[in-house]
């Protein structure tokens, strides 16, 4: 009896151990003592910590203007990165399962953007918006290609949307079409038997029976654009004036950039809590309207 | 049989003929409008690559004067100098052995606990799979701050070991997910036979359940891979000594050096997009197989 428990312990501890341990070491701990940085004013160097109680989340709140701004552009980057993704995902999608000739080429061209890194595709487009697409404007004479494309607030806001949306849409496209594959065909042929139109067979069988996959796909969207890091990195820097600076990048440059850990700390913790709540309002809002066949 | 056979074959045969005009009336002009819309669609996603190619070939003031024209001249020694001024095979070596590594072990260890964790569903398990559903939404920026002291604690700062282990931790609450709901989904029983057989648990495991995880084992590896492969921050914070570059820091690196040399810059590029881009075309099924299978797990 006593050598079967030792065994199922000596199991627990090969099978279970490892992973359990670098969790523990690499993501439990570094979350607590981040959580204990928080209410102190450390600098990332110097053994002595002083304790400051709320002190950084009252800072942040109401003396730091940089952290709201972050915050600001990223939820508005974060409504338009998941809305526009989602919908040229699901409309690739939906004309990549019809029977075209080009189907496979096609659905190959628009995942390529995703599997090169956030941090690479910057660059590229750094030149695309530089140099690019000021050539396009002189060969077109359309003023659309010669603002000043990362120069300006409102048109480096929409240029790291429009990369944004060149990366993913062909990841959130995969997933739709996978979900637009095991719809049943019964399903949509009674649909159109009763006479239903293109448009209402898509919005009243197809929509609600894909629903699984919007779940999933608003989730990657969201945490995808709530963590903008790379892109917005190699891209814009945050620039002009910050005024792109993502969440991320911000806690980012409080701790490497001017050395406040401990303020660098309370804004990761106030990103994690925001972080979490929306993925637990979006999980429970699109579970919700899944159905079941 | 015989006549069985002939029957399908005079049904195989009939099919066609009322088939081929259905066929034909199927491709309608309005599929082709379609497809002529979707092409020029994916040849306007693909324009940032063609700036990208023709333009690294070509001298600076060419590039300035004639951005999106064919090169004057094709400059193929900007590769040259691009290749040196990286390091680029150096990067290539460090970005794959931490690739594989990471990959290898963490599929491997995750696997063997979201197995454990399902068929052994103790008090203690249940906890640390909640555990590691709750971690999955913890956004990297909220623990680099003190992962770099506790790296540094446990003196594997700057090395491919301390960048592996973090991997390992870091990318355990999504992997073990997508396991754990894979396992509750293998039936039992065939581990019963293998126990009435005399098989030690470790030789179920290895023998029996392993090569039936198969499928998410690759879901679970593509997943990574593009995560591991093209990751900037982490790789950035533990790795300071130029020897142990990856492809990214590589990258972000010489542009910090060469601002608007576009010249070297974009050849840099194009090295650093090279090889997951191959990857990607050779393991196409693969990955895109992979990418719906994780949503539909995730």
């Amino acid at each position: 009896m006593n050598k079967k428990r030792g065994s199922q312990l000596i199991q627990q501890l090969i099978f279970v151990g490892p992973t359990a341990l670098f969790f523990v070491v690499i993501v439990a701990v570094p979350f607590f003592l981040g959580l204990y940085y928080s209410f102190t004013s450390w600098n990332g160097i110097s053994k002595h910590t002083e304790w400051t109680g709320l002190r950084n989340y009252v800072h942040i709140f109401t003396k730091d203007p940089s952290f709201l701004n972050s915050f600001w552009f990223t939820a508005k980057f974060t409504v338009l990165g998941l809305v526009l993704t989602n919908l040229l995902g699901f409309a690739l999608a939906y004309i990549l399962t019809r029977k075209l000739f080009t189907r496979n080429a096609m659905r190959t061209v628009f995942f390529i953007p995703h599997v090169i890194g956030g941090l690479l595709l910057g660059f590229i487009w750094q030149f695309i918006f530089v140099r690019g697409f000021a050539s396009i404007g002189q060969a077109t004479g359309w003023s659309f290609f010669n603002l000043s494309w990362l120069g300006t607030e409102s048109t480096a806001f929409w240029s790291i949307v429009i990369v944004f949306v060149w990366q993913n849409a062909g990841y959130l496209m995969v997933i739709y079409i996978s979900a637009l594959n095991n719809v049943p065909k019964g399903l949509l042929e009674a649909a159109k038997v009763d006479g239903a139109g293109r448009w209402q067979v898509l919005k009243n069988v197809t929509i609600p029976l894909v629903m699984p996959a919007v779940t999933v796909c608003l989730f990657l969207s969201i945490s995808w654009s709530f963590k903008l890091f790379d892109l917005n990195l190699s891209l814009t820097k945050g620039g002009p004036f910050k005024a792109t600076e993502s969440v991320a990048l911000n806690i980012y440059n409080e701790a490497y950039t001017l050395s406040r850990y401990g303020m660098g700390s309370a804004k990761a913790i106030i990103f994690f809590v925001i972080v979490a709540i929306i993925s637990m309002i979006q999980v429970w809002a699109t579970k919700r309207k899944e159905v079941q066949v | 049989m015989n006549t069985t056979a002939t029957t399908t074959r005079a049904a195989s045969a009939a099919a066609p003929s009322p088939a081929t005009p259905k066929k034909e009336r199927r491709y309608s002009a309005s599929l082709l409008i379609t497809e002529a819309v979707i092409v020029l669609l994916g040849l306007i996603f693909l324009v940032p690559f063609y700036f990208l190619l023709v333009n690294s070939v070509k001298e600076y003031g060419d590039i300035l004067s004639n951005s999106s024209g064919w090169p004057l001249a094709f400059h193929w020694n900007n590769y040259v100098e691009a290749w040196k001024a990286t390091d680029f095979p150096m990067a290539f070596l460090n970005s794959l052995w931490i690739t594989v590594v990471s990959n290898v072990l963490l599929a491997l260890i995750c696997a063997m606990a979201a197995y454990k964790m399902v068929r052994r569903a103790t008090w203690f398990n249940r906890i640390l799979y909640l555990g590691f559903v709750a971690a999955m939404v913890i956004p990297f920026q909220s623990i680099m701050i003190p992962l770099v002291q506790v790296l540094s604690g446990l003196d594997i700062m700057n090395s491919r070991t301390g960048l592996i282990i973090a991997y390992l931790g870091f990318g355990a609450p999504m992997t073990v997910f997508l396991f754990h709901g894979f396992v509750k989904s293998v039936p039992i029983d065939i581990e019963e036979a293998g126990r009435v057989d005399g098989s030690t648990p470790y030789g179920i495991f290895f023998r029996l359940v392993l090569p039936l995880m198969q499928p998410i084992i690759a879901t679970v590896i593509i997943l990574n891979t593009l995560w591991i492969w093209n990751d900037y921050l982490m790789p950035y914070l533990i790795l300071q000594d130029p020897g142990l570059r990856t492809i990214p820091i590589a990258t972000y690196t010489f542009f910090g050096q060469y601002t608007k040399q576009w010249d070297l810059a974009l050849p840099a590029l194009v090295l650093g997009i090279t090889p997951v881009v191959i990857f990607f075309l050779a393991m196409q099924k693969y990955i895109i197989e992979g990418v719906s299978a994780g949503s539909v797990k995730g």
